[in-house]
């Protein structure tokens, strides 16, 4: 299938829902089929590529941070951008301005921006497609 | 005729609302349009043989294709599923958007 160009927004925030398992494997399997990828991260979603995220050791399983690998979502994108740029597709990472400025997540993962709804409207606009995931 | 993609997240034992969701995707395939539904996360649990999977499978036998995310299958480690659910990868959900289905998300 050609390379299309497909938008998503998401609206979970981190570590809370199985929303954002599912959705990052659609925007893997996406961006390893080539296709160029539009994220609209919104509401919770925005803080996803909050770049101070830190991993955590497990106490109460004795494991420190490096035995507890604890993945970060922040990473989890920065891995996605990775993929894009090993595969040949674009992603485009909007942050919702607002919604990190209410939750004070404004310092983003490089390669990911800052924008506002108009950036989601755009991006449906020129998309081939857009998959809406909310919260529930 | 237009193509559907519903994608259901939600266990029916949990939320009466997956049941206005399944009557929607009748709807759209009574109506001429060609549907698919993909059972993903708790949303696969109505895939076993229970009370709830009947409905899933009248869906089926009115044309609707319904197809249950392979790994939420295995998380939950359902391996049989009612009649006319078929496990499929999560690739699926790209290829059609990508094709252009309507797709929305419960």
């Amino acid at each position: 299938m050609s390379k299309k160009t497909l938008t998503f927004a998401l609206m979970d925030a981190p570590y809370e829902s199985a929303n954002l398992t599912t959705a990052f494997r659609i925007l893997d399997a996406a961006i390893r089929r080539g296709h160029d990828i539009n994220v609209f991260a919104y509401e919770g979603a925005s803080a996803l590529a909050f770049v101070r995220q830190a991993p955590h050791p497990n106490p109460v399983h004795g494991k420190n941070v490096a035995e507890e690998n604890h993945p970060t979502t922040k990473e989890q994108v920065a891995a996605l951008l990775a993929e894009a740029t090993r595969n040949g597709g674009k992603v485009d990472w909007v942050n919702c301005g607002m919604c990190v400025d209410e939750r004070g997540v404004n310092e983003f993962v490089p390669g990911t921006r800052r924008g506002s709804p108009a950036d989601f409207q755009a991006f449906t606009e020129a998309s081939d497609n857009t998959l809406v995931i909310p919260t529930k | 005729m237009t193509h559907y993609l519903l994608i259901e997240s939600r266990d029916p034992f949990e939320s009466n609302d997956v049941s206005y969701y399944y009557q929607l995707t009748k709807d759209l395939a009574d109506a001429g349009n060609e549907v698919t539904m993909f059972l993903v996360q708790n949303g696969v649990l109505a895939a076993r043989p229970s009370t709830r999977s009947a409905a899933l499978s009248a869906l089926g036998q009115s044309g609707v294709k319904i197809l249950a995310d392979d790994f939420s299958l295995r998380e939950r480690g359902i391996s049989k599923l009612a009649e006319g659910i078929v496990p499929a990868p999560i690739d699926v959900i790209v290829d059609y958007l990508a094709a252009g289905h309507k797709t929305l998300w419960h």
